[in-house]
């Protein structure tokens, strides 16, 4: 018999705010422990949250995104539970009255086609401290510099079939919420992980059958693997006529498999009560309004766009779609000189590539449109060679912003030479000083062609015209001796 | 100068008029409070150097004339659930006997501000929960009046200090009626502002939709003067707002012309009120007719609900309160334990003691599963409905008059013998909790023991001035809330040490243990 797998989510995302969900305290990643603390997130006796309401603008712009329903009238709960990390004994977080509901959103399923993941609800938590146990084993140390930190969770419905589908969700999730400038969703810092509930059915069987729940997912690899795990565990107990039993599980990566945290006999009662310390709030429609306003088009969309408009290959569309800085440098740049296929050149090659190189994080790159515009337009009419552009470009972008473009080719001495006579001097000069492969070329060992272009245009420092070198150089080797 | 008798706004008047000395005042209301502590327990920690050393500054201010209000210079206390920075902060309880917090609460920072000198925490019940004062790990507080009879509670110790003349104010916390029951109980006044009106920021919470903060006084004035101290919108507090257009002092005009009393059926012809308690109510309502009030028979009829919904509420709230007390972070710690589940269940096991351990397990009974619709829910829409009946009552009326609790002071040890009489002195207080509502406790008289009997008004939302006016006006009619505890006479009490002295902890200070205490 075949079997499908059967998926939902639970994916908590920490949110860039500055300031933590209730206090004003800083959200910075990593920190001396204990230092981005205050006696509200760490929960000591008689202080009170106060709640931060740019999280509710990121958490209504993710909900609007993911075409949501927002709550007008939202509060929260508190989720009651011991343990070291949570200084309260409860987390506040929302049950009853979810900030979004009810959305969906398209990704590409493994067949290529799109395919419509539905939305349960998304709502805002504080995140827990860390506990770090020493080594040996017998002392845990606690650090509360994560408690408070403003997390939003998205619970989706059972629409995912295989591990395929849900990366596709989760990097369409990171690539929204990058682009809606709300969390940097870098698994590997934590700020955003996945729990992942699965169960298994007969293929054309409309029931579901019992769901465990895996937690501590932190890497998309880490999620191909747990799914694969969990679905042959679940099939071939079901093969063998056993009963799936509704538990929790514990995703190991390093050992490759999940053990048992906690049956459902000894699934936790949370006792969700609504939070006394805060007030109902209220959105007015002109709040969701402004937030509604803010939502760009997103990257997906974009590059498809994108690939119609000015027939960018997908590769392309998707590198220059990635960042949202980015992809609107490109477009206004294209839109300034009309040269797409010169911006793209110098966008994969130059900018990425220089991104890459030095590790500048893409949100810094200050190169305005303009001076992108116009050095490509100086590209294009050979005021520049590409060889000599590629200094200027780099000048360009470790600059900050302002930058003169023709004072800096004109104090390097860049521009194109269109001096004849000195190319024809050079490649002169250059076969003279290379008699082997001169005789070689003349034998028919035209491979060595590159060898002179390569010697010419590096004497001539790249100025020249490459075409002027190729049609010289042709002309010279071919017809003199 | 006799200082015991002296008003909270008398003495800060003779303050600055350069008759008497902050540190005159100051001493002497440390020395009661030391003389007075072996008999009353009324203190958990006094706080000598510290005031003395405040009392200096404020001096200071005030005769470089940076320091004007009329609570500049007065020696004041505050009960011991409310946090006040290096001087530790119990909640009368051994889960946190040794924490000293590192901040203050909101309204203490603003009382100081005000220039108030705190001369020590107040014993009460332990995390506020109870009606007796009796359940403090520092031992019960005694009512001044008679030592045999607790002073009510859970601001015992508060009712008690003032009533005995040691400090005329403080400031106490009431859920459902902490603050009243006791002022009714010792005879002193104790008035619960409009819920949000004091910010909670630094009150440790019992139940936290029900907290509010408010002061004990031996009188209206003094009690409009504390809260004006303290009262107003606080960023720390969410729940916390500006209620008030002027300051509540001088909305006390005593003028009750025409003012619409609402009397109660179901508080005076009840056969669970105390015959004296009603005689005095009806008294009561016969100065107010005097005085041109107009009185209007009304009627309430879900006291039983109310009750109900009252506890069930706090406790619930209560039992995800004080789960934080683990053991974990700070406060106690049991000595030996096997694994992460047994140092929580141990440290709280023996850090809590019977009634909180009570209240705490019947709420999270409340808000398991399966029981959350049928209880809590069940009591959040009964609140509702207690609200709407109440609003429809304060249509018609200006203010409710009903007695502050259905008999006078309780003798000592019976609320373990019979807990349920106990919760039911809550009766008439809890509704001012449940809709959020001003209400204050007055004396008006005593009963055939001798014993203070509380009349309590309440009024509508952020009617606070009109509330307190009204006790203002009875205030000045009668003579009630002048009737001191005479400790002398009944008790021979000047400090010789009994049962309580040896271990009586507010002497900790002295040998320098709250320096020693770790956060």
């Amino acid at each position: 018999m075949k079997y499908e797998t059967v998926i939902g989510l639970e994916v908590h995302v920490e949110l860039a705010a500055k300031s933590k969900l209730f206090c004003s305290c800083t959200t910075k990643f990593g920190g001396e422990p204990n230092t981005h603390c205050c006696p509200v997130c760490t929960g000591m006796p008689g202080t009170l949250p106060v709640f931060n309401r740019k999280v509710l603008e990121y958490a209504v712009k993710a909900g609007l995104a993911l075409n949501c329903d927002i709550t007008r009238d939202f509060r929260f709960d508190r989720k009651n539970y011991f343990y070291p990390d949570l200084p309260k004994a409860y987390q506040v977080s929302q049950l009853y009255a979810p900030v979004a509901v009810n959305g969906h959103t398209e990704i590409k399923g493994a067949d290529g086609n799109a395919k419509v993941i539905h939305i349960h609800e998304m709502h805002m938590e504080e995140d827990a401290g860390k506990i770090i146990h020493s080594p040996d084993g017998k002392t845990a140390f606690l650090d509360y510099n994560r408690c408070g930190v403003p997390l939003l969770e998205i619970v989706t419905e059972p629409d995912f079939r295989n591990a395929e589908e849900v990366n596709a969700f989760l990097y369409r999730l990171r690539s929204v919420f990058k682009y809606l400038g709300i969390s940097d969703c870098r698994m590997e810092e934590g700020s955003m992980r996945a729990d992942v509930n699965l169960s298994v059915r007969p293929e054309g069987c409309e029931e579901l059958g019992t769901r465990t729940e895996m937690k501590n997912i932190n890497s998309f690899r880490a999620i191909e693997r747990a799914i694969a795990y969990e679905s042959a565990r679940q099939i071939k107990i079901v093969e063998n006529g056993g009963r799936i039993l509704q538990e929790t599980l514990r995703w190991d990566n390093v050992a490759g498999y999940s053990f048992s945290m906690r049956s459902k006999e000894e699934a936790k009662d949370y006792r969700y009560f609504p939070e006394p310390d805060l007030p109902a709030f209220h959105l007015t429609r002109e709040e969701i309004r402004l937030c509604r306003a803010a939502i760009p088009e997103f990257a997906d969309e974009k590059a498809e766009r994108l690939m119609q408009e000015i027939s960018l290959s997908a590769d392309d569309a998707r590198v220059i779609t990635e960042y949202r800085n980015l992809a609107e440098l490109f477009e206004d740049t294209v839109k300034l000189c009309n040269a797409p296929g010169e911006v793209r050149f110098w966008f994969t090659g130059g900018l990425l590539s220089y991104i890459n190189e030095t590790g500048t994080d893409p949100e810094d790159i200050t190169l305005l449109p303009e001076n992108f515009a116009k050095f490509a337009g100086l590209v294009l009419n050979k005021t520049l060679t590409r060889e000599s552009g590629k200094k200027v470009f780099r000048a360009m972008l470790e600059s900050d912003g302002d930058f003169d473009i023709r004072g800096f080719i004109k104090e390097n001495g860049l521009e194109t030479l269109d001096d004849e006579d000195l190319i024809i001097t050079t490649v002169k000069k250059i076969i003279e000083e290379n008699p082997k492969p001169y005789d070689q070329y003349r034998n028919g060992e035209t491979k060595v062609y590159g060898f002179f272009a390569g010697k010419v245009m590096k004497e001539l420092k790249g100025r020249a015209d490459p075409s002027s070198v190729n049609r010289m150089l042709k002309n010279i080797l071919e017809n003199e001796s | 100068m006799n200082f015991s008798e002296l008003t909270a706004l008398e003495t800060g008047e003779l303050i600055r008029l350069r008759k008497m000395s902050v540190t005159e005042a100051v001493t002497s209301a440390l020395d009661a409070a030391e003389a007075l502590n072996p008999k009353l327990n009324s203190f958990i920690t006094i706080c000598r150097e510290k005031a003395l050393k405040r009392a200096a500054e404020v001096q200071k201010r005030i005769t470089d004339g940076t320091l004007s209000s009329p609570l500049a210079g007065v020696p004041v206390a505050v009960k011991d659930n409310i946090c006040t920075e290096g001087i530790r902060t119990t909640c009368a309880s051994k889960m946190l006997e040794n924490f000293v917090p590192f901040y203050s609460a909101t309204a203490v920072e603003r009382l100081e501000r005000a220039g108030a000198v705190i001369i020590g925490k107040l014993n009460m019940d332990e995390f506020a929960m109870g009606s007796t004062s009796e359940t403090s790990y520092f031992g019960p507080v005694r009512n001044p009046h008679d030592i045999s009879r607790t002073p009510g509670g859970s601001s015992g110790g508060c009712a008690a200090a003032v009533a005995s003349g040691i400090v005329s104010g403080t400031l106490g916390s009431d859920t459902g009626g902490s603050v009243r029951q006791p002022a009714g109980c010792c005879g002193v006044t104790g008035f619960k502002p409009t819920y949000g009106a004091v910010s909670r920021y630094g009150l440790i919470a019992y139940a936290s939709s029900l907290d509010q903060i408010g002061p004990v006084c031996g009188d209206a004035a003094d009690c409009a003067a504390f809260t004006d101290a303290v009262c107003g919108r606080d960023e720390r507090d969410s729940t916390s707002r500006d209620m008030f257009s002027g300051s509540l002092l001088s909305s006390l005009t005593g003028d009750v012309k025409g003012l619409r009393i609402g009397v109660l059926k179901e508080s005076l012809a009840s056969d669970k009120v105390d015959f004296e308690v009603s005689a005095k109510v009806a008294e009561v309502i016969k100065e107010f007719e005097k005085a041109g009030a107009v009185i209007k028979k009304v009627s309430f009829p879900y006291f039983d609900e109310a009750f109900s919904a009252y506890y069930t509420i706090a406790m619930a709230e209560a039992s995800s309160n004080l789960a934080r007390f683990d053991g974990v972070k700070y406060g106690f710690r049991a000595a030996d334990y096997e694994d992460l589940n047994d140092l929580y269940c141990s440290s709280r096991s023996e850090g809590f003691g019977e009634e909180v351990k009570k209240r705490i397990l019947l709420g999270t009974t409340i808000l398991s599963g399966g029981y959350y619709d049928a209880y809590y829910l069940k009591a959040m829409k009964w609140r509702e409905i207690i609200k709407a009946e109440l609003n429809k009552i304060f249509s018609e009326t200006d203010l409710l008059l009903t007695p502050t609790a259905p008999e006078t002071a309780p003798l000592s040890g019976r609320s373990v013998s019979d807990p349920v009489s106990v919760y039911y002195s809550d009766i008439y207080t809890v509704l001012a909790n449940l809709a959020g509502l001003p209400s204050v406790s007055f004396p008006c008289g005593t009963d055939r023991n001798g014993m203070p009997v509380g009349a309590q008004f309440t009024g509508r939302a952020a009617d606070d001035g009109r509330v307190l006016n009204a006790v203002h006006a009875f205030q000045l009619m009668t003579d009630y809330h002048k009737l001191k505890a005479d400790l002398n006479i009944q008790n021979g009490c000047t400090g010789q040490s009994d049962a309580q002295a040896g271990n009586s902890p507010c002497y900790q200070e002295k040998q320098g243990v709250e320096k020693t205490y770790e956060i």
